[in-house]
Protein backbone atom coordinates (compact mmCIF):
# COMPACT_ATOMS: atom_id res chain seq x y z
CA UNK A 1 0.00 0.00 0.00
CA UNK A 2 1.41 3.19 -1.02
CA UNK A 3 -0.64 6.34 0.61
CA UNK A 4 0.58 9.47 1.41
CA UNK A 5 -0.53 8.97 5.35
CA UNK A 6 0.47 9.45 9.06
CA UNK A 7 -1.20 6.67 10.37
CA UNK A 8 -3.97 4.33 9.32
CA UNK A 9 -6.53 5.61 12.07
CA UNK A 10 -5.86 9.38 11.48
CA UNK A 11 -6.69 9.76 7.82
CA UNK A 12 -10.23 10.77 8.90
CA UNK A 13 -9.49 13.76 11.22
CA UNK A 14 -6.64 14.51 9.62
CA UNK A 15 -8.23 15.49 6.23
CA UNK A 16 -10.60 16.84 7.98
CA UNK A 17 -8.52 19.36 9.90
CA UNK A 18 -7.01 19.95 6.65
CA UNK A 19 -10.07 21.17 5.18
CA UNK A 20 -10.44 23.40 7.79
CA UNK A 21 -7.46 24.88 6.73
CA UNK A 22 -7.80 25.26 3.16
CA UNK A 23 -11.64 26.17 3.46
CA UNK A 24 -11.75 28.44 7.02
CA UNK A 25 -14.31 30.54 4.89
CA UNK A 26 -16.45 28.05 3.45
CA UNK A 27 -17.09 25.44 6.78
CA UNK A 28 -16.43 24.58 10.54
CA UNK A 29 -15.02 21.38 10.97
CA UNK A 30 -16.13 20.04 14.42
CA UNK A 31 -14.22 16.92 15.43
CA UNK A 32 -15.39 13.96 18.15
CA UNK A 33 -17.84 13.42 16.81
CA UNK A 34 -16.86 14.55 13.27
CA UNK A 35 -18.90 17.01 11.31
CA UNK A 36 -18.38 19.72 9.38
CA UNK A 37 -21.08 22.74 9.14
CA UNK A 38 -21.50 25.80 7.11
CA UNK A 39 -19.64 28.63 8.17
CA UNK A 40 -22.58 30.46 10.18
CA UNK A 41 -24.61 27.64 10.83
CA UNK A 42 -27.24 27.65 12.13
CA UNK A 43 -28.80 29.69 9.12
CA UNK A 44 -31.89 30.98 10.72
CA UNK A 45 -35.33 30.51 9.02
CA UNK A 46 -34.23 28.23 6.52
CA UNK A 47 -34.72 24.53 5.68
CA UNK A 48 -31.52 22.65 6.92
CA UNK A 49 -29.58 20.10 4.11
CA UNK A 50 -27.75 17.29 5.53
CA UNK A 51 -25.91 14.75 4.10
CA UNK A 52 -23.60 12.05 5.34
CA UNK A 53 -21.47 8.54 4.22
CA UNK A 54 -18.32 7.01 4.39
CA UNK A 55 -14.84 9.03 3.99
CA UNK A 56 -13.34 7.80 0.84
CA UNK A 57 -15.55 9.52 -1.70
CA UNK A 58 -14.59 13.18 -1.57
CA UNK A 59 -15.44 15.91 -2.53
CA UNK A 60 -18.94 14.39 -1.79
CA UNK A 61 -19.99 14.86 1.02
CA UNK A 62 -17.95 17.24 3.08
CA UNK A 63 -16.98 19.02 -0.09
CA UNK A 64 -20.59 20.26 -0.59
CA UNK A 65 -20.97 22.04 2.15
CA UNK A 66 -21.48 26.09 2.20
CA UNK A 67 -23.79 28.22 0.19
CA UNK A 68 -26.79 26.47 -2.08
CA UNK A 69 -25.75 22.78 -1.37
CA UNK A 70 -25.31 21.23 2.08
CA UNK A 71 -25.72 22.24 5.34
CA UNK A 72 -23.72 19.92 6.86
CA UNK A 73 -22.42 17.25 6.17
CA UNK A 74 -20.76 14.10 7.98
CA UNK A 75 -18.46 11.16 7.18
CA UNK A 76 -17.67 8.39 8.27
CA UNK A 77 -15.08 6.05 8.58
CA UNK A 78 -13.25 5.03 5.29
CA UNK A 79 -16.42 3.19 3.65
CA UNK A 80 -18.33 3.15 6.94
CA UNK A 81 -21.78 4.85 7.76
CA UNK A 82 -21.58 7.66 10.16
CA UNK A 83 -22.74 7.07 13.60
CA UNK A 84 -26.00 8.56 14.78
CA UNK A 85 -24.25 10.48 17.61
CA UNK A 86 -22.54 12.53 14.60
CA UNK A 87 -25.26 13.06 12.62
CA UNK A 88 -27.61 14.26 16.18
CA UNK A 89 -25.25 16.55 17.11
CA UNK A 90 -24.48 18.16 13.31
CA UNK A 91 -28.58 17.93 13.50
CA UNK A 92 -28.85 20.19 16.47
CA UNK A 93 -26.00 22.73 14.75
CA UNK A 94 -27.65 23.18 11.80
CA UNK A 95 -31.11 23.26 12.39
CA UNK A 96 -32.62 26.84 11.80
CA UNK A 97 -35.77 26.02 13.09
CA UNK A 98 -37.35 25.20 9.66
CA UNK A 99 -36.37 21.48 10.10
CA UNK A 100 -33.62 19.48 8.61
CA UNK A 101 -33.47 17.15 5.61
CA UNK A 102 -31.56 13.84 5.41
CA UNK A 103 -30.13 13.20 1.90
CA UNK A 104 -29.12 9.43 2.77
CA UNK A 105 -28.06 6.88 0.28
CA UNK A 106 -29.75 3.49 0.17
CA UNK A 107 -27.06 1.65 2.06
CA UNK A 108 -28.11 -0.89 5.29
CA UNK A 109 -25.77 0.87 7.58
CA UNK A 110 -26.28 4.49 6.59
CA UNK A 111 -29.99 3.66 6.42
CA UNK A 112 -29.77 2.54 10.16
CA UNK A 113 -27.16 4.96 11.19
CA UNK A 114 -29.93 8.54 9.60
CA UNK A 115 -32.85 6.58 11.10
CA UNK A 116 -31.23 6.37 14.46
CA UNK A 117 -30.39 9.89 14.47
CA UNK A 118 -33.61 11.16 13.71
CA UNK A 119 -35.11 9.69 16.24
CA UNK A 120 -32.92 11.13 18.79
CA UNK A 121 -33.68 15.02 16.60
CA UNK A 122 -37.30 14.60 16.74
CA UNK A 123 -37.00 13.50 20.57
CA UNK A 124 -35.46 17.20 20.93
CA UNK A 125 -38.60 18.52 18.67
CA UNK A 126 -36.58 19.10 15.57
CA UNK A 127 -38.31 18.09 12.56
CA UNK A 128 -36.72 15.78 10.73
CA UNK A 129 -37.43 14.60 6.88
CA UNK A 130 -35.14 11.46 5.56
CA UNK A 131 -35.00 10.89 1.75
CA UNK A 132 -33.43 7.88 0.37
CA UNK A 133 -31.41 7.99 -3.30
CA UNK A 134 -31.39 4.67 -5.06
CA UNK A 135 -30.58 5.75 -8.33
CA UNK A 136 -27.99 2.64 -9.28
CA UNK A 137 -29.37 0.69 -12.16
CA UNK A 138 -26.13 -1.98 -11.88
CA UNK A 139 -28.20 -3.63 -8.68
CA UNK A 140 -31.63 -5.38 -9.37
CA UNK A 141 -34.10 -4.25 -7.52
CA UNK A 142 -36.49 -6.52 -5.39
CA UNK A 143 -38.31 -7.96 -2.12
CA UNK A 144 -35.11 -10.04 -1.96
CA UNK A 145 -32.39 -7.93 -2.34
CA UNK A 146 -31.32 -4.74 0.41
CA UNK A 147 -32.49 -2.57 -2.77
CA UNK A 148 -30.38 -0.28 -5.32
CA UNK A 149 -27.08 1.94 -4.43
CA UNK A 150 -27.13 5.60 -4.01
CA UNK A 151 -24.68 7.08 -6.29
CA UNK A 152 -24.18 10.10 -8.64
CA UNK A 153 -27.45 11.11 -8.13
CA UNK A 154 -27.12 12.22 -4.80
CA UNK A 155 -24.34 15.04 -5.86
CA UNK A 156 -26.82 16.40 -8.12
CA UNK A 157 -29.66 16.08 -4.80
CA UNK A 158 -27.73 17.88 -2.70
CA UNK A 159 -26.78 20.64 -4.77
CA UNK A 160 -30.08 20.76 -6.38
CA UNK A 161 -32.35 20.30 -2.54
CA UNK A 162 -29.89 22.79 -0.93
CA UNK A 163 -30.79 25.58 -4.04
CA UNK A 164 -34.26 25.05 -2.91
CA UNK A 165 -33.33 25.28 0.65
CA UNK A 166 -31.51 28.58 -0.27
CA UNK A 167 -34.74 29.89 -1.75
CA UNK A 168 -36.56 30.12 1.05
CA UNK A 169 -38.17 26.57 0.35
CA UNK A 170 -40.37 24.55 3.15
CA UNK A 171 -38.46 21.28 4.48
CA UNK A 172 -41.67 19.30 2.83
CA UNK A 173 -40.50 21.00 -0.68
CA UNK A 174 -36.85 20.69 -0.30
CA UNK A 175 -37.58 17.54 0.50
CA UNK A 176 -39.57 16.37 -2.68
CA UNK A 177 -36.66 17.89 -4.76
CA UNK A 178 -34.64 14.99 -3.27
CA UNK A 179 -37.13 12.74 -4.31
CA UNK A 180 -37.82 14.57 -7.95
CA UNK A 181 -34.04 14.45 -8.43
CA UNK A 182 -33.97 10.53 -7.11
CA UNK A 183 -37.51 9.64 -9.01
CA UNK A 184 -35.62 11.16 -12.53
CA UNK A 185 -32.15 10.41 -12.01
CA UNK A 186 -30.24 7.27 -13.09
CA UNK A 187 -26.44 5.80 -12.84
CA UNK A 188 -23.61 3.32 -13.54
CA UNK A 189 -20.49 3.24 -12.96
CA UNK A 190 -17.85 0.54 -14.03
CA UNK A 191 -14.06 -0.25 -12.93
CA UNK A 192 -10.60 -0.39 -14.55
CA UNK A 193 -8.78 -1.26 -11.17
CA UNK A 194 -9.70 -1.08 -7.79
CA UNK A 195 -8.92 0.58 -4.52
CA UNK A 196 -7.27 -0.06 -1.37
CA UNK A 197 -9.06 1.04 2.41
CA UNK A 198 -5.93 1.93 4.55
CA UNK A 199 -6.92 0.10 7.33
CA UNK A 200 -6.98 -3.20 5.23
CA UNK A 201 -4.21 -2.47 3.47
CA UNK A 202 -4.83 -4.56 0.63
CA UNK A 203 -7.09 -3.72 -2.71
CA UNK A 204 -10.90 -4.17 -1.89
CA UNK A 205 -11.20 -6.74 -4.92
CA UNK A 206 -8.88 -8.17 -7.29
CA UNK A 207 -8.82 -7.01 -11.40
CA UNK A 208 -6.76 -8.25 -13.89
CA UNK A 209 -4.83 -5.83 -16.18
CA UNK A 210 -7.10 -6.38 -19.36
CA UNK A 211 -10.05 -6.68 -17.21
CA UNK A 212 -13.05 -4.22 -16.16
CA UNK A 213 -16.04 -4.40 -13.67
CA UNK A 214 -19.14 -2.83 -15.14
CA UNK A 215 -21.52 -2.36 -12.37
CA UNK A 216 -19.06 -1.45 -9.86
CA UNK A 217 -20.18 0.23 -6.76
CA UNK A 218 -18.73 2.91 -5.18
CA UNK A 219 -16.87 0.85 -2.65
CA UNK A 220 -15.66 -1.93 -4.98
CA UNK A 221 -18.99 -3.59 -4.61
CA UNK A 222 -19.01 -6.59 -7.59
CA UNK A 223 -21.40 -5.62 -10.12
CA UNK A 224 -23.01 -6.74 -12.77
CA UNK A 225 -20.09 -8.04 -14.89
CA UNK A 226 -16.42 -8.51 -15.54
CA UNK A 227 -15.04 -8.54 -18.70
CA UNK A 228 -11.84 -7.93 -21.11
CA UNK A 229 -10.60 -4.01 -21.39
CA UNK A 230 -12.54 -2.26 -24.24
CA UNK A 231 -11.84 1.07 -25.88
CA UNK A 232 -14.08 3.69 -24.42
CA UNK A 233 -16.90 4.57 -26.70
CA UNK A 234 -18.00 0.84 -26.22
CA UNK A 235 -17.59 1.23 -22.50
CA UNK A 236 -20.12 4.23 -22.58
CA UNK A 237 -22.44 2.07 -24.62
CA UNK A 238 -22.59 -0.68 -21.81
CA UNK A 239 -23.20 1.96 -19.14
CA UNK A 240 -25.75 4.31 -20.99
CA UNK A 241 -28.35 2.09 -22.22
CA UNK A 242 -29.26 0.57 -18.79
CA UNK A 243 -29.46 4.01 -17.68
CA UNK A 244 -31.75 5.00 -20.90
CA UNK A 245 -33.87 2.41 -20.39
CA UNK A 246 -34.36 2.24 -17.05
CA UNK A 247 -36.37 5.85 -16.56
CA UNK A 248 -37.16 5.23 -19.33
CA UNK A 249 -35.56 8.22 -20.93
CA UNK A 250 -37.43 9.44 -24.18
CA UNK A 251 -37.04 11.76 -27.31
CA UNK A 252 -36.51 15.04 -26.36
CA UNK A 253 -36.44 14.98 -22.83
CA UNK A 254 -34.18 17.51 -21.17
CA UNK A 255 -31.00 15.81 -19.92
CA UNK A 256 -28.44 16.68 -16.95
CA UNK A 257 -25.71 14.68 -18.02
CA UNK A 258 -23.08 13.94 -14.80
CA UNK A 259 -19.69 11.92 -16.05
CA UNK A 260 -18.12 11.53 -12.64
CA UNK A 261 -14.20 9.94 -11.94
CA UNK A 262 -13.86 7.47 -9.71
CA UNK A 263 -10.70 9.09 -8.30
CA UNK A 264 -7.90 7.64 -10.57
CA UNK A 265 -9.16 8.69 -13.66
CA UNK A 266 -7.58 11.48 -15.29
CA UNK A 267 -10.22 14.27 -16.77
CA UNK A 268 -9.06 13.60 -19.88
CA UNK A 269 -10.65 10.19 -19.74
CA UNK A 270 -13.94 11.67 -18.55
CA UNK A 271 -14.07 14.10 -21.92
CA UNK A 272 -13.33 11.19 -24.01
CA UNK A 273 -16.02 9.23 -22.06
CA UNK A 274 -18.21 12.63 -22.17
CA UNK A 275 -18.08 12.82 -26.19
CA UNK A 276 -19.54 9.70 -26.60
CA UNK A 277 -22.44 10.51 -23.99
CA UNK A 278 -23.07 13.59 -26.03
CA UNK A 279 -23.19 11.58 -29.22
CA UNK A 280 -25.62 8.85 -27.76
CA UNK A 281 -27.95 11.48 -26.20
CA UNK A 282 -28.30 13.36 -29.58
CA UNK A 283 -28.48 9.89 -31.20
CA UNK A 284 -31.96 9.16 -29.12
CA UNK A 285 -33.18 12.96 -29.47
CA UNK A 286 -32.14 13.51 -25.81
CA UNK A 287 -31.76 17.40 -24.94
CA UNK A 288 -27.76 17.68 -23.51
CA UNK A 289 -28.99 20.83 -21.41
CA UNK A 290 -26.58 21.10 -18.27
CA UNK A 291 -22.91 18.61 -17.86
CA UNK A 292 -20.92 18.06 -15.17
CA UNK A 293 -17.89 16.38 -15.46
CA UNK A 294 -15.15 15.70 -13.15
CA UNK A 295 -14.31 13.36 -10.20
CA UNK A 296 -17.27 14.49 -7.50
CA UNK A 297 -17.77 10.93 -5.88
CA UNK A 298 -14.99 8.24 -6.02
CA UNK A 299 -13.75 5.61 -4.79
CA UNK A 300 -10.33 6.55 -3.20
CA UNK A 301 -7.92 6.09 -6.20
CA UNK A 302 -9.76 3.36 -7.65
CA UNK A 303 -9.95 4.08 -11.84
CA UNK A 304 -13.20 4.27 -13.86
CA UNK A 305 -16.29 6.66 -13.88
CA UNK A 306 -19.81 6.43 -13.74
CA UNK A 307 -22.70 7.95 -16.00
CA UNK A 308 -25.59 9.67 -14.40
CA UNK A 309 -28.06 10.87 -16.00
CA UNK A 310 -30.92 13.54 -14.56
CA UNK A 311 -33.95 14.58 -16.55
CA UNK A 312 -34.79 18.20 -15.77
CA UNK A 313 -37.78 20.58 -16.04
CA UNK A 314 -38.12 24.14 -15.64
CA UNK A 315 -37.79 24.04 -11.96
CA UNK A 316 -34.77 21.50 -11.70
CA UNK A 317 -32.49 23.81 -14.46
CA UNK A 318 -33.36 27.20 -12.40
CA UNK A 319 -31.91 25.52 -9.08
CA UNK A 320 -28.84 23.84 -10.90
CA UNK A 321 -28.17 27.47 -12.25
CA UNK A 322 -28.14 29.12 -8.81
CA UNK A 323 -25.76 30.50 -6.80
CA UNK A 324 -23.13 27.45 -5.15
CA UNK A 325 -20.20 28.56 -3.06
CA UNK A 326 -18.86 25.27 -1.13
CA UNK A 327 -15.19 23.94 -1.37
CA UNK A 328 -15.31 21.82 -4.40
CA UNK A 329 -18.52 23.16 -6.73
CA UNK A 330 -18.41 26.98 -7.03
CA UNK A 331 -20.21 28.98 -9.74
CA UNK A 332 -22.84 31.91 -9.56
CA UNK A 333 -20.91 33.71 -6.82
CA UNK B 1 -31.60 -23.27 39.17
CA UNK B 2 -32.32 -20.01 40.47
CA UNK B 3 -28.97 -20.08 42.30
CA UNK B 4 -27.42 -20.08 38.70
CA UNK B 5 -26.85 -16.31 38.12
CA UNK B 6 -24.12 -13.91 36.13
CA UNK B 7 -23.18 -10.20 37.72
CA UNK B 8 -21.28 -7.43 36.30
CA UNK B 9 -18.04 -9.30 36.24
CA UNK B 10 -19.06 -12.33 34.53
CA UNK B 11 -20.64 -9.27 31.90
CA UNK B 12 -17.19 -7.52 31.53
CA UNK B 13 -15.55 -10.83 31.22
CA UNK B 14 -17.61 -11.78 28.62
CA UNK B 15 -17.09 -8.84 26.82
CA UNK B 16 -13.11 -8.97 27.25
CA UNK B 17 -13.25 -12.91 25.92
CA UNK B 18 -15.26 -11.03 22.66
CA UNK B 19 -13.11 -8.17 22.33
CA UNK B 20 -9.87 -10.34 22.37
CA UNK B 21 -11.92 -12.59 19.88
CA UNK B 22 -12.18 -9.88 17.75
CA UNK B 23 -9.57 -8.54 17.90
CA UNK B 24 -7.77 -11.83 17.11
CA UNK B 25 -10.01 -12.72 14.03
CA UNK B 26 -10.13 -8.95 12.40
CA UNK B 27 -8.63 -10.08 9.65
CA UNK B 28 -10.81 -13.32 8.97
CA UNK B 29 -13.69 -11.27 9.45
CA UNK B 30 -13.14 -8.78 7.03
CA UNK B 31 -11.71 -11.40 4.64
CA UNK B 32 -15.44 -12.75 5.00
CA UNK B 33 -16.96 -9.34 4.67
CA UNK B 34 -14.55 -8.62 1.59
CA UNK B 35 -16.17 -11.83 -0.18
CA UNK B 36 -19.95 -10.28 0.07
CA UNK B 37 -19.58 -6.83 1.39
CA UNK B 38 -17.30 -4.52 1.66
CA UNK B 39 -14.56 -5.74 3.61
CA UNK B 40 -14.87 -3.67 7.10
CA UNK B 41 -17.02 -5.56 9.28
CA UNK B 42 -13.28 -7.00 11.22
CA UNK B 43 -12.02 -3.66 10.98
CA UNK B 44 -15.37 -1.71 12.44
CA UNK B 45 -16.05 -4.42 15.42
CA UNK B 46 -12.22 -4.47 16.61
CA UNK B 47 -12.48 -0.26 16.77
CA UNK B 48 -15.86 -1.15 18.82
CA UNK B 49 -15.09 -3.23 21.04
CA UNK B 50 -11.80 -1.58 22.02
CA UNK B 51 -13.71 1.24 22.66
CA UNK B 52 -15.64 -1.07 25.20
CA UNK B 53 -12.48 -2.19 26.98
CA UNK B 54 -11.38 1.11 27.77
CA UNK B 55 -14.39 2.90 28.73
CA UNK B 56 -16.68 0.22 30.26
CA UNK B 57 -14.60 -2.33 31.66
CA UNK B 58 -12.99 -0.55 34.46
CA UNK B 59 -13.16 -2.59 37.19
CA UNK B 60 -14.24 -0.12 39.32
CA UNK B 61 -17.60 0.50 37.31
CA UNK B 62 -20.05 -0.69 39.89
CA UNK B 63 -23.16 0.22 37.97
CA UNK B 64 -25.75 -1.65 37.71
CA UNK B 65 -26.66 -4.32 34.94
CA UNK B 66 -28.42 -2.55 32.58
CA UNK B 67 -26.25 0.60 33.35
CA UNK B 68 -23.37 -1.68 32.08
CA UNK B 69 -25.13 -3.24 28.97
CA UNK B 70 -26.68 0.13 27.98
CA UNK B 71 -23.34 1.99 28.09
CA UNK B 72 -21.78 -0.88 26.17
CA UNK B 73 -24.40 -0.18 23.64
CA UNK B 74 -23.67 3.45 23.27
CA UNK B 75 -20.35 3.16 22.61
CA UNK B 76 -21.06 0.69 19.82
CA UNK B 77 -23.03 3.07 18.10
CA UNK B 78 -20.61 5.62 18.73
CA UNK B 79 -17.73 3.84 17.39
CA UNK B 80 -18.86 1.22 15.18
CA UNK B 81 -20.55 2.66 11.92
CA UNK B 82 -22.04 0.29 9.24
CA UNK B 83 -24.86 -1.77 9.97
CA UNK B 84 -23.26 -3.39 12.41
CA UNK B 85 -22.89 -0.42 15.06
CA UNK B 86 -26.95 -0.13 15.06
CA UNK B 87 -27.04 -3.95 15.13
CA UNK B 88 -25.05 -4.67 17.77
CA UNK B 89 -25.33 -1.70 19.91
CA UNK B 90 -29.59 -2.12 19.54
CA UNK B 91 -28.92 -5.88 20.92
CA UNK B 92 -27.03 -4.42 24.09
CA UNK B 93 -29.31 -1.51 24.42
CA UNK B 94 -32.77 -4.00 24.33
CA UNK B 95 -30.30 -6.37 26.60
CA UNK B 96 -29.95 -3.76 29.38
CA UNK B 97 -33.69 -2.90 28.97
CA UNK B 98 -34.94 -6.14 29.65
CA UNK B 99 -32.21 -6.89 32.27
CA UNK B 100 -33.08 -3.22 34.39
CA UNK B 101 -31.02 -2.32 37.60
CA UNK B 102 -30.35 -5.56 38.81
CA UNK B 103 -26.76 -6.69 40.25
CA UNK B 104 -27.30 -9.97 39.48
CA UNK B 105 -29.00 -11.64 36.21
CA UNK B 106 -30.67 -15.28 37.35
CA UNK B 107 -30.28 -17.98 34.26
CA UNK B 108 -34.08 -17.31 32.62
CA UNK B 109 -33.93 -13.71 32.90
CA UNK B 110 -29.94 -13.86 31.04
CA UNK B 111 -32.20 -15.84 28.87
CA UNK B 112 -34.55 -13.07 28.39
CA UNK B 113 -32.13 -10.57 28.26
CA UNK B 114 -30.37 -12.06 25.05
CA UNK B 115 -33.59 -12.84 23.54
CA UNK B 116 -34.52 -9.24 23.68
CA UNK B 117 -31.57 -7.99 22.13
CA UNK B 118 -31.99 -10.78 19.05
CA UNK B 119 -34.96 -8.89 18.81
CA UNK B 120 -34.06 -5.62 18.84
CA UNK B 121 -31.58 -6.53 16.18
CA UNK B 122 -34.86 -8.63 14.21
CA UNK B 123 -36.69 -5.31 14.49
CA UNK B 124 -33.92 -2.68 13.42
CA UNK B 125 -32.25 -4.55 10.38
CA UNK B 126 -36.01 -6.03 9.01
CA UNK B 127 -34.32 -9.61 8.52
CA UNK B 128 -35.91 -13.13 8.80
CA UNK B 129 -33.92 -16.17 9.29
CA UNK B 130 -32.32 -17.48 6.27
CA UNK B 131 -31.73 -13.51 5.04
CA UNK B 132 -28.14 -14.42 5.68
CA UNK B 133 -27.46 -11.99 8.39
CA UNK B 134 -26.30 -12.02 12.41
CA UNK B 135 -29.86 -13.94 13.09
CA UNK B 136 -29.09 -16.66 11.39
CA UNK B 137 -26.07 -17.42 14.60
CA UNK B 138 -28.32 -15.42 17.50
CA UNK B 139 -31.63 -16.80 16.89
CA UNK B 140 -30.94 -20.72 16.73
CA UNK B 141 -28.17 -19.55 19.62
CA UNK B 142 -30.54 -18.16 21.75
CA UNK B 143 -33.74 -20.69 21.07
CA UNK B 144 -31.59 -23.35 22.60
CA UNK B 145 -30.47 -21.56 25.56
CA UNK B 146 -34.09 -20.80 26.38
CA UNK B 147 -35.24 -24.79 25.46
CA UNK B 148 -32.22 -26.16 27.53
CA UNK B 149 -32.60 -24.15 30.41
CA UNK B 150 -36.08 -25.23 30.17
CA UNK B 151 -35.16 -28.92 30.36
CA UNK B 152 -33.37 -27.70 33.58
CA UNK B 153 -29.59 -28.09 32.34
CA UNK B 154 -27.19 -25.90 34.15
CA UNK B 155 -26.25 -22.05 32.68
CA UNK B 156 -22.42 -23.60 31.83
CA UNK B 157 -23.85 -26.64 29.75
CA UNK B 158 -26.94 -24.01 28.38
CA UNK B 159 -24.65 -21.69 27.37
CA UNK B 160 -22.10 -24.41 25.75
CA UNK B 161 -25.27 -25.88 23.71
CA UNK B 162 -26.08 -21.96 22.84
CA UNK B 163 -22.57 -21.17 21.50
CA UNK B 164 -22.73 -24.69 19.86
CA UNK B 165 -25.89 -23.85 17.99
CA UNK B 166 -24.88 -20.43 16.83
CA UNK B 167 -21.72 -21.69 15.26
CA UNK B 168 -23.73 -24.01 13.64
CA UNK B 169 -26.16 -21.88 11.93
CA UNK B 170 -23.57 -19.82 11.16
CA UNK B 171 -21.96 -22.43 9.09
CA UNK B 172 -25.80 -22.84 7.66
CA UNK B 173 -25.15 -19.28 5.97
CA UNK B 174 -22.66 -20.80 3.77
CA UNK B 175 -25.07 -21.79 1.19
CA UNK B 176 -27.64 -19.30 1.79
CA UNK B 177 -28.19 -16.60 -0.83
CA UNK B 178 -28.81 -13.45 1.13
CA UNK B 179 -31.39 -10.81 1.16
CA UNK B 180 -30.11 -7.96 3.25
CA UNK B 181 -27.29 -6.15 3.37
CA UNK B 182 -24.64 -5.01 0.77
CA UNK B 183 -24.15 -9.25 0.33
CA UNK B 184 -27.68 -8.78 -1.21
CA UNK B 185 -26.25 -6.96 -4.12
CA UNK B 186 -24.62 -10.22 -5.08
CA UNK B 187 -27.63 -12.58 -5.42
CA UNK B 188 -26.92 -15.92 -6.55
CA UNK B 189 -22.79 -15.27 -6.08
CA UNK B 190 -23.34 -14.28 -2.34
CA UNK B 191 -23.96 -18.69 -1.97
CA UNK B 192 -20.85 -20.30 -0.80
CA UNK B 193 -19.30 -17.67 1.51
CA UNK B 194 -20.09 -17.51 5.64
CA UNK B 195 -21.80 -14.09 6.50
CA UNK B 196 -19.39 -11.92 8.36
CA UNK B 197 -21.95 -10.97 10.16
CA UNK B 198 -23.31 -14.81 11.55
CA UNK B 199 -19.92 -15.30 12.11
CA UNK B 200 -19.32 -12.29 14.82
CA UNK B 201 -22.51 -13.18 16.76
CA UNK B 202 -21.45 -16.97 16.85
CA UNK B 203 -18.29 -15.80 18.60
CA UNK B 204 -20.57 -13.32 20.85
CA UNK B 205 -22.64 -16.22 22.50
CA UNK B 206 -19.58 -18.24 22.58
CA UNK B 207 -17.84 -15.56 24.01
CA UNK B 208 -20.49 -15.87 26.73
CA UNK B 209 -19.97 -19.88 27.23
CA UNK B 210 -16.20 -19.31 27.92
CA UNK B 211 -17.20 -16.39 30.43
CA UNK B 212 -19.68 -18.28 32.61
CA UNK B 213 -17.64 -21.45 32.20
CA UNK B 214 -14.59 -19.80 34.03
CA UNK B 215 -16.83 -18.32 36.28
Amino acid sequence: MKKLINAVDDVVAEALEGMQAAHPDLVEVHLNPNYVVRRGAPIEGKVAVISGGGSGHEPMHTGYVGLGMLSGACPGAIFTSPTPDQIYECTRQVDGGRGVVYVVKNYTGDVMNFELAAELARADGVEVESVLINDDVAVQDSLYTAGRRGVGATVLAERLAGARAEEGGSLGEVAAVVRKVNDNARSMGMALTPCTVPAAGRPTFELGDDEMEIGIGIHGEPGRERMKLEPADRVVDRLIEPVLQDLPFRRGDRVLAFVNGMGGTPLIELYVVTRRVAQVLEERGLRLERTLVGSYITSLEMAGCSITLLRLDDELVRLWDAPVHTPALRWGV
Amino acid sequence: MEREAVDAATLRRWLNVYATRLSEQADYLTQLDAAIGDGDHGINMDRGFRAVRERILDPGDEAPLDGLLKGVGMVLLSTVGGAAGPLYGTFFLRMAAQAGARDRLPAPELAAALAAGVEGVRQRGRAEPGDKTMLDALLPGVETLERTLAEGRGLAPALEEAAAAAEEGCRATIPMIARKGRASYLGGRSAGHQDPGATSSAYLLRALAVAVSGS
